[in-house]
């Protein structure tokens, strides 16, 4: 090539050739989207990590545009945000998608993580995808508590005043932890301030930055499928997996349709029912933070109830927080306290069935509970419901031991 | 993919699709990004603070000039006398636009001699058209420095007469801008707002 280039004396290839000498385009798009192959027998439960990485991107544009208008202020907090429903052209649109997408990113990332345990898509070897995969779930439930403070409503200042006193159950280092979140003696301006910062730079970084590295993880290794074959162990002579078909154009062209139907209901949402009852957008918050009256009813957004729920079903302020962490913490350890030898819920037996099917009812029950009143028969039926959950995942290696598996196929099966 | 699979491809079939489906994509990528854009355009609240103001001259006396803002941006409001008007024509050599005919630098109706809906009163904006400095007055008349009285910029030394009219050789490229104003009253005159014509 060199010869033939000092022979015409000018260079060959182009312009992709020029940029990929410098940085490799053309060979970050092979490894990534053009040759990487995932399997041909994907379900709709895999439409939902492209979706989230559309959720994220709706939030980052729509956070970076109310960002040029919200003033981080206690004093200007609240009128702000009605400054930019009112006065701001479309303004009202902007904060009702970001509002609502935050919202539809826990609905999309909870029913990415129930595809997971599915088909066992956290096993062996996608261990690491599955631990960052929960941090970035960490990350996002930090970034919804910090955003839920900043348009100053009564739910946002005693929302926050809940969660943030949490932290004072630790013993000895709690009140003094507590001062360093809230930067003052009660939650107020610094606070805010400082909510701010967290919500639009540090955890924002740190989600692109982990969603970046879940992506590589995953790509090295290669995708899951519904029958949990590995593609990799049957490959054709020219190397690629035979049932595996490239991500572009393939996949793509199919979740663009995904991605269409999911912005219908996004947008039906957005224009129609922004509050959702009451879930979305709580009405208590619709009132500016009084610091001195409390909303009778306190519950946070509806993506925390169901572990809201767990932590007031323990009559123990220590212990409430202790198994609150836990109830979070769990999922975790998902890869090893699932003993079962086959990864997809097709080759599983009826115990695993049984005890997902309980789990998901479990946590949809947990959620509502937590958004109920903390009165006598809720209390009950959450105590009840939070030991289920830690059932679930505490007896997983002993029912999985046990449980009959079916034998799995050497490569994907189509059904119907 | 066998041979008959290649052969069957519709390749113009699956080219009208794709560009369908881009041509589309492009459309609503352009239509969502009309909120994002006209969001940045001035607020219902900054159109409110940037409503006319009222100023009233009753009080001023020839050859006095007060400040004032209009959409935060400074005007001046000069009554000038009777010798300062008889000034006016005699540098008009020496202007770069003597007959007001950039016509973005005025309404209509004060594309005069004077500048001005009543030749007593110049109102113009107080930002050089070079690079938007406040220029400072300096009404004094001094013939040793060929100076016969106006706006003098200190930034990069850029003059205007006592109609706001650019000197040649400076680098402001225009007079000053006259905004939109008429006088409700005598005493009073509106600025930001005008009926048209005057």
């Amino acid at each position: 090539m060199a010869r033939i280039e000092a022979e015409v004396g000018k260079p060959q290839g182009g312009f992709m050739k020029w940029i990929d000498d410098r940085f490799p385009f053309t060979e970050t798009m092979k490894y990534h989207a053009t040759e990487y192959y995932a399997s041909k027998n994907f379900n709709w439960w895999y439409i939902f990590g492209v979706l989230a990485f559309v959720v994220l991107a709706i939030q980052l544009v729509t956070g970076i545009f109310l960002t040029m208008n919200y003033k981080p202020a206690a004093a200007e907090a609240f009128a702000s945000v009605e400054y930019i429903m009112r006065d701001v052209e479309w303004g009202w649109l902007i904060r009702y998608m970001h509002s609502t997408g935050a919202s539809f990113f826990f609905i999309v990332v909870y029913l990415h993580m129930f595809r997971a345990m599915l088909y066992g898509s956290y096993k062996k070897p996608r261990e690491l995808i599955w631990i960052i995969g929960m941090m970035i779930f960490f990350v996002l439930m930090a970034e919804g508590f910090a955003g839920y403070l900043l348009p100053w409503g009564q739910m946002s200042y005693w929302g926050a005043q809940v969660i943030i006193s949490l932290f004072g159950a630790i013993p000895g280092i709690g009140e003094g932890l507590v001062e360093i979140i809230r930067g003052d003696y009660s939650i107020s301006d610094i606070t805010l301030n400082r909510f701010f910062a967290l919500h639009v730079i540090v955890l924002p970084l740190a989600l692109i930055g982990l969603v970046f590295v879940h992506i590589v993880a995953l790509h090295e290794v290669g995708s899951n499928n519904p029958d949990g074959v590995e593609l990799k162990e049957q490959k054709g002579a020219d190397g690629v997996p035979l049932d595996g078909i490239a991500f572009h154009p393939y996949h793509t062209s199919k979740d663009l349709v995904g991605i269409i139907v999911f912005l219908m209901i996004f947008s039906s949402v957005v224009f129609f029912a922004p509050d959702m009852g009451g879930y979305f957008l709580e009405h208590a918050n619709f009132e500016p933070a009084n610091l001195t009256a409390t909303p009778e009813h306190i519950a946070p957004v509806w993506y925390f109830t169901p572990f809201y729920a767990i932590l007031r079903a323990v009559p123990d302020k220590l212990w409430g927080f202790i198994l609150f962490v836990l109830a979070v913490l769990l999922p975790v350890f998902l890869p090893w306290l699932d003993r079962a030898r086959v990864k997809s819920i097709r080759y599983r037996g009826w115990i695993y069935k049984s005890a997902l099917a309980i789990f998901v009812v479990t946590f949809l029950v947990l959620g509502w509970l937590g958004t109920m009143p903390a009165e006598d028969i809720y209390v009950l039926a959450a105590r009840i419901f939070s030991a289920i959950y830690f059932a679930f995942f505490l007896l997983m290696p002993y029912y999985t031991t046990i449980d009959k598996t079916k034998p799995v196929p050497d490569r994907v099966v189509y059904h119907g | 993919m066998n041979e008959d699979d290649v052969d069957r491809i519709d390749r113009n079939r699956r080219h009208f699709l794709t560009v369908a489906t881009a041509v589309t994509g492009v459309v609503g990528v352009g239509f969502a990004a009309i909120p994002f854009l006209s969001s940045l355009k001035p607020s219902a609240r900054a159109q409110a603070l940037g409503a006319p103001v009222e100023v009233p001259i009753g009080s001023l006396q020839p050859g006095e000039m007060i400040r004032v803002l209009w959409r935060g941006r400074l005007v001046f409001v000069l009554r000038r006398s009777e010798e300062m008007l008889a000034r006016l024509p005699e540098s008009l050599a020496d202007l770069r636009d003597p007959d007001s005919e950039v016509i973005e630098q005025q309404p209509d109706y004060t594309a005069n001699e004077t500048r001005s809906v009543n030749p007593e009163f110049l109102v113009v904006e107080g930002s050089c058209t070079h690079l938007g400095c406040a220029p400072l007055e300096d009404f004094e008349v001094r013939p040793a420095e060929n100076w016969g009285g106006g706006f003098f910029c200190p930034c990069h030394g850029s003059k205007f007469d006592l109609a706001g009219r650019v000197y040649k050789g400076v680098p402001a490229p225009t007079n000053l801008r006259v905004p939109p104003h008429r006088f409700v009253r005598d005493d009073l005159i509106l600025i930001g707002q005008d009926t048209g014509a005057a």
